[in-house]
């Protein structure tokens, strides 16, 4: 099979993203991993054990606990967004798995309803970021334009399930053949490869960018120690230096 | 500097999140530390030469150092939860008082030099490098934050501004730009061994005093122990606890508590400070040399137990910091936790009824609890979570009769701070101070006019000050703000008590002047 010059550039992109991606994202988290906490600094109330600090971590995580406290128009939109980039994620898991697990199957139609959600969540994000003063002070050119990338991903991918259709078999095969470093041609649909060329772009600015929240908010240490300051010494390398002399 | 013409704000009926008014405060800024109090906490006596580099120097090494810093400074996504929960924005509306604006005054130079996308694309991620300019903003605005946490209880990712805060001080404490009012008081303490300077024969004059105050008073001989070798409880309290008002009758609250007690303690005078302001300056290195004068004074008395008095940042040094920077301590008592909150130990002698109180001693009064910020969102009392907030609610309803709490999203973690805690309660910074206490007059103004509220309690030495200088601002009386251990203190019965004393007891009660307010 002849492979286009598209498919290969699309193939390449990818990989270089992935590249990224995966040594970005990996080597921020080792940095966190290896920073040292020196001193207790849970915002309290905080759980006094260590099954406390995971129950609240998942409230935060599945339920953005604090931003509930904050501003509930915020915890709307943003909890909207992310609930259905994780069902769009979810969906389309089918594009790399073969055969396609039995649940992913049960979830397609609602991941498709996922990208409603991610619609209204981001453009509520955006007109908020535009139309509150105080979160247009503090807002630099790259956050309006990850809302603006965010939508337009989500937009083309609605395009395409909703409007136009997608040769769904063959990009199934160019992704499974990627994985399997085997490479298949991709459809030549402009609004498939707009699709994956912000996508990839997205897995690029990932690791250098505010979207570190992901992986930040398991190492902020306000939110997962645990509150026993009293009852075990808590002491850091390079504090247990300052001990010596 | 800081200009003394300034209006205070308004009270507002219905508190809205007030408009941005851009650099409003740009001029707030406190004294400069000069070299005498520069050197002895080992930092340079003026700005050095090659200031930019240090400092980039010294922000890698911090980030290094925290991961709180190093995480907070990656994670923010500007999703603007935080700008208007700071009470120096509500009090100021100056944009850099947004919690996350003030952040970014940090951050904007933490991207230029230590991201990709800040050294290659600065515009697009709003990075800028270091300049003269925003070395001033730096002074100005991380000397507006009181690092109080309540940004951190509403931002998703629990980003502590205050730990920003410190970490910007240290950096300008190193290029030689440190804030006079901390760095003095620090080199004190490390000299005298408290935040006054009071050396140990005043500091004994004193407590004398109040002895004769209190056996006057009530016919017990109630004593204030100083250097007493072998007594099991270290007090530490903070040095406003030894004369100033409404400090003092918080003190002998807990003399009298821990006379009726039976508890054996003692002040040190080599450690006669609570309060430890290397933690407002982000300086680990001094504020682990100060907490090992505790140590030492432990190790010097031979007591078994470390009891803290009324004061919020030194609650949390104690609280969470103590065992780090000083322990371990397993030379004291392990029955008793170290260190131990006065508050602790009084609300156990109430649960096990060993004081005798009459509460109709307090009926002049009608309280509300000011929960400060650093007991709330930093430290914790018993062992539950949350008992910072029903430990101190618990005495003052054992002690009193009438008691209403203040609107729920200004107390307990949702606090607001006095306006003048980290660093900031100096009069340099009297504008800030007045601005920053809006939000807690507020509430105040709200349980007055609907429950008859008179007087407001505190645990916290500048809580406590700064309100008795502020309230004036606002048309409250200095005097309304109280010693939650001056509450136990009026209603405790001492056994052997003289009884007919109501008459002359009067001198440590100071509602009789608080008519206008209520
Ligand atoms: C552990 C997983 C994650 C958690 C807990 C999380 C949580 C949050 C929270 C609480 C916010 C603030 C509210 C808001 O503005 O929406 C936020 C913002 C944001 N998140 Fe996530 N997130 C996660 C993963 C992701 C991922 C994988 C993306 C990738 C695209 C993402 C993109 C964004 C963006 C772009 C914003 C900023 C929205 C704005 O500009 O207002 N998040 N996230
Ligand atoms: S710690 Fe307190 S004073 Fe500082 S920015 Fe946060 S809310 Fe404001
Ligand atoms: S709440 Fe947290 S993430 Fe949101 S703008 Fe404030 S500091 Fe940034």
């Amino acid at each position: 099979m002849q492979i286009s010059m598209l498919s290969m550039s699309i193939a390449a992109l990818f990989y270089i993203a992935f590249i990224i991606l995966a040594y970005g994202l990996v080597s921020k988290i080792i940095q966190y991993k290896n920073t040292p906490a020196p001193l207790k600094i849970p915002t309290m109330p905080a759980p006094t054990t260590q099954a406390g600090v995971v129950f609240r971590m998942s409230k935060e995580v599945v339920f953005f606990e604090s931003l509930f406290k904050s501003s509930k128009a915020t915890w709307l939109f943003g909890w909207l967004f992310h609930f259905g980039l994780f069902l769009d994620m979810l969906r389309h898991l089918r594009y790399f798995i073969d055969p396609v697990w039995f649940w992913v199957i049960i979830i397609q139609p609602f991941g498709k309803y996922g990208s409603i959600l991610m619609f209204v969540g981001l453009a509520g994000l955006l007109t908020r970021r535009i139309i509150v003063d105080r979160v247009r002070y503090i807002s630099s050119p790259s956050d309006h334009l990850m809302l603006v990338l965010l939508l337009c991903i989500t937009t083309t991918g609605m395009a395409m399930s909703f409007y136009l259709g997608a040769d769904v078999i063959s990009v199934k095969s160019f992704f499974i053949g990627l994985m399997t470093l085997n490479i298949q041609n991709i459809p030549a649909d402009p609004v498939l490869i707009i699709h994956l060329i912000m996508v990839a772009s997205l897995m690029i600015i990932f690791p250098y960018s505010k979207l570190l929240h992901a992986p930040g908010l398991f190492f902020s240490p306000s939110r997962n120690q645990v509150d026993n300051a009293r009852e075990k010494r808590h002491i850091s390398k390079w504090a247990k230096e300052l001990e010596k002399n | 500097m800081a200009d003394n013409k300034f209006d205070t704000p308004e009270l507002r009926e219905y508190p809205i999140i007030p408009k941005l008014q851009k650099d409003v405060m740009a001029h707030s800024k406190p004294f400069i530390a000069k070299e005498p109090h520069q050197e002895p906490l080992g930092f340079p006596g003026e700005l050095v030469d090659d200031w930019h580099d240090v400092a980039i120097k010294k922000m890698g090494d911090l980030q290094s150092k925290y991961r709180s810093l190093q995480v907070y400074l990656d994670s923010c996504v500007k999703c603007g939860a935080c700008t208007d929960k700071c009470h120096y924005y509500v009090g100021t509306t100056d944009p850099k008082n947004m919690p996350v604006a003030r952040q970014d005054l940090y951050r904007k130079v933490y991207r230029r030099y230590f991201t990709f996308a800040g050294k290659y694309f600065p515009k697009l991620v709003g990075a800028t490098d270091l300049t003269k300019d925003v070395l001033d903003d730096w002074y100005s605005y991380f000397h507006q934050c009181s690092q109080c946490r309540r940004c951190s209880v509403y931002c998703p990712y629990g980003i502590d501004t205050a730990e920003i805060s410190m970490a910007a001080r240290e950096v300008m404490d190193t290029i030689g730009v440190g804030q006079k009012y901390c760095n003095e008081i620090i080199s004190k303490v490390h000299k005298i061994g408290n935040n006054l300077g009071l050396p140990g024969p005043a500091l004994e004059d004193t407590l004398e005093g109040l002895e004769e105050d209190v056996e006057e008073e009530t016919g017990v001989a109630v004593k204030f122990p100083l250097d007493v070798k072998g007594a099991d409880v270290l007090l530490i309290t903070p040095s406003a606890d030894f004369f100033a008002e409404p400090h003092v009758d918080g003190l002998i609250g807990y003399a009298k508590v821990l006379h009726e007690a039976g508890i054996s303690w003692t002040i040190s005078s080599h450690a006669s400070e609570a309060a430890n302001f290397g933690m407002f300056i982000g300086s680990y290195d001094n504020m682990r040399k100060l907490a090992m004068r505790i140590r030492e004074a432990a190790i010097e008395l031979g007591v078994k137990r470390i009891v803290f008095g009324e004061c919020g940042h030194a609650w949390r040094v104690a609280y969470s910091f103590l065992n780090t920077l000083a322990g371990p301590w397993d030379f004291l008592d392990q029955n008793y936790p170290i260190p131990q909150h006065i508050c602790e130990v009084t609300h156990g002698l109430i649960q096990d009824n060993k004081l005798n109180f009459d509460k109709s001693l307090n009926d002049d009064m009608v309280l509300t609890y000011h929960d400060s910020c650093n007991v709330a969102r930093a430290s914790r009392m018993g062992d539950k979570a949350g008992g910072q907030f029903t430990i101190p609610r618990d005495i003052i309803k054992s002690v009193c009769n009438n008691f209403h709490d203040m609107s729920k999203d200004t107390i307990k973690e949702g606090t607001f701070c006095c306006g003048g805690g980290g660093g900031l309660l100096t009069d340099d910074l009297m504008e800030l101070r007045v601005k920053g206490a809006l939000p807690r007059m507020e509430a105040l103004r709200r349980v007055v006019e609907d429950h008859g509220v008179t007087h407001m309690a505190a645990i916290c030495a500048i809580c406590k000050s700064q309100f008795a200088k502020v309230f004036p601002y606002y048309d409250f009386s200095m005097d309304q703000i109280v010693s939650v251990h001056q509450l136990v203190s009026n209603a405790i019965i001492l056994t052997g008590q003289n009884d007919e004393n109501d008459e002359n007891d009067d001198g440590n009660h100071p509602q009789q002047d608080i008519d206008e307010a209520a």
